[in-house]
């Protein structure tokens, strides 16, 4: 006969679970919450005019200044992803020509502080006096280059060098089989880049893209330094007037971060837009 | 019957080494070659040449009065440009190991887009020919799934029918099933038998020793670069001549073959 092993008298299965207690995440919770409160208070006691950052958080001066930011940021992001994705192509090009001048272009803009390029694209009349193009421009420089373009060019073909590397990098990273796939399909290259590469590329680069056009919208203040007005300049402007120095900086600091959390947002839905191919939703 | 492929002294080396060392092939209308050899002979290469996805250094593919990548005038060939090279490649349906499937297109953009953007189908008229395609391939319930949710067998079905959509003069395997997991390498053959049987032009490079006995209406075993025999499968499979296939081959039948007819009825 089989005999089994006795068997201990087990608890039943429903019995009451003690959860085990996190003291230590209610005190780490704690102090963080009062550090906060702390900073509140000492900003709410400091000498800072709240009345007047709310005055000029909508005054028509900073509001235009922001559009000028928007307008900045926008063309210079345009511009430079633009350069990006040629300058990335012309990298992975099989002319030699065009690869060195992909890599020239690299090493010049990304080697130099963007600064020193906004200013050099802001004086650039003191190297060509006049803007001329045969049949379609002929201007002086200074009125060719207003702060406002030197701006958009400065920041856009600053970003398209870093750019051009985001893309080179997405563009290779491509499954080299996909292409081949594309060839005996009979995909022309340009129809090959356009509806297999670049779409693929496209969600790798988007995280890339969305940092760009919140680095963007920041580094867009430099051009306060070229006499343009968008909003820091046009804070500037404004405090050099009536002394409220920290009230401006802190209406420019409430802008930026309402721009860069919308950019943020924006980011979240076009990276899900790109991924949806990735698996995982029937 | 009529030739639909010839091959005409290819070669091809890649740097020193002589990968394709002259290579005659012919295949008929409606004929199925399964080209075997071991690995690094060049099987690859000769399939890449026909469709020009590697340009060979001399001879050329010759599909249906065409020669693939030139233009014959006078006594010279002309390269052609790109847009009447991708026109050709696109009557040579490419069936590759690792499936290559779009990723970031569903079940049936894979197979519409060829049919869309080369033959400038309306969208209507591609959707329907496709989903004839993936019903023959038994992936039709999956039309909108994405590449990565499919398991290899299923991509496989869906590249062929991804190729078939061209509707392609003669359709070129490259070892279809050796990137499948054992247990799913049947669902693949027996697409291709049902298109064998149906009358499509094929070459197929493959292992599965078992398909080419019983598809193939001849095979060639290529080694180092050259057709070291040639015949139909019963023959050569059976009494090969050249010494060193009969070793591959003795290599090869030793394994066990788990794909014959018998166990690939029985799929999900
Ligand atoms: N693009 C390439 N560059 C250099 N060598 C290659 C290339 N493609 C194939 N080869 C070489 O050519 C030989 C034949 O390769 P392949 O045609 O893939 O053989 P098979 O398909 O029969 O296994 C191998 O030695 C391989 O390393
Ligand atoms: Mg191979």
């Amino acid at each position: 006969m089989t005999s089994t092993p006795p068997v201990p008298a087990l608890p039943p299965p429903d019995l009451p679970v003690r959860r085990l207690r996190h003291p230590g995440r209610w005190i780490a919770g704690a102090l963080v919450v009062l550090v906060l409160g702390l900073l509140l208070w000492a900003f709410a006691v400091g000498k800072i005019r709240w009345p007047i950052v709310g005055e000029f958080l909508t005054a028509p001066v900073i509001l235009k200044g922001f559009g000028w930011t928007l307008l900045i940021t926008l063309c210079a992001l345009v511009l430079g992803i633009v350069l990006g994705f040629a300058f990335g192509m012309m990298r992975l090009s099989a002319n030699p020509v065009l690869r060195f001048a992909s890599w020239l272009y690299v090493w010049v803009f990304r080697g130099t502080p963007v600064l020193l390029q906004l200013l050099i694209w802001f004086n650039i009349a003191l190297i060509f006096p006049r803007l001329y193009i045969p049949g379609l421009v002929d201007m002086k420089m200074v009125e060719a280059v207003t702060p406002f373009v030197a701006a958009v060019l400065g920041l856009g073909v600053n970003e398209g060098s870093y750019l051009t590397e985001v893309v080179r990098g997405g563009i290779g990273s491509v499954d080299r089989g996909q292409v081949e796939a594309a060839n005996t399909l009979g995909m022309t290259p340009g129809q090959t880049m356009r509806r297999i590469v670049l779409p693929q590329t496209m969600r790798l680069i988007l995280p890339v893209l969305g940092n760009s056009a919140v680095g963007m919208l920041k580094f867009s203040s430099l051009a306060a330094t070229i006499a343009m007005t968008e909003m820091l300049n046009a804070a500037q402007r404004i405090y050099f007037i009536n002394g409220a120095v920290i009230e401006l900086l802190f209406v420019c600091a409430i802008w930026y971060l309402a721009g860069t959390t919308v950019l943020s947002i924006g980011q979240y839905y076009l990276e899900r837009h790109f991924g949806r191919s990735a698996g995982g939703r029937a | 019957m009529t030739v639909a492929v010839r091959t005409v002294g290819i070669r091809k080396r890649f740097g020193d080494h002589e990968v394709l060392k002259g290579i005659d092939l012919e295949v008929s209308h409606g004929e199925v070659l399964c080209i075997l050899g071991p690995s690094g002979s060049g099987k690859s290469t000769l399939l890449r040449c026909i469709n020009h996805l590697e340009v060979p250094d001399g001879g050329y593919a010759w599909v249906d009065g065409q020669i693939i990548g030139y233009d014959l005038q006078g006594d010279r060939l002309h390269e052609l440009p790109v847009r009447r090279l991708r026109a050709q490649q696109s009557q040579l349906g490419m069936v590759f190991q690792h499936f290559n499937l779009f990723a970031h297109r569903t079940v049936l953009g894979n197979v519409i887009e060829g049919p869309m953007v080369v033959r400038r189908l309306p969208r209507e008229a591609a959707v329907k020919r496709a989903m004839e395609l993936l019903d023959m391939v038994g992936m039709a319930e999956k039309a909108g799934a994405w590449p990565s949710q499919l398991s290899g067998g299923q991509k496989q079905r869906v590249a062929i029918a991804r190729a078939l959509a061209m509707e392609p003069r003669v359709m070129l395997f490259d070892e279809p099933t050796s990137a499948l997991d054992p247990e799913l390498v049947g669902e693949v053959l027996e697409v291709m038998r049902r298109l064998a049987a149906s009358g499509t032009t094929m070459i197929v490079v493959t292992h599965e020793i078992g398909f080419a006995r019983e598809v193939a209406d001849r095979v060639v075993v290529m080694i180092d670069g050259e057709i070291r025999e040639s015949g139909p499968a019963a023959q050569v499979l059976a009494d090969p001549a050249d010494p060193r296939v009969r070793s591959f081959l003795g290599r090869v039948l030793a394994r066990p073959s788990e794909n014959t007819t018998e166990n690939t009825q029985q799929r999900g």
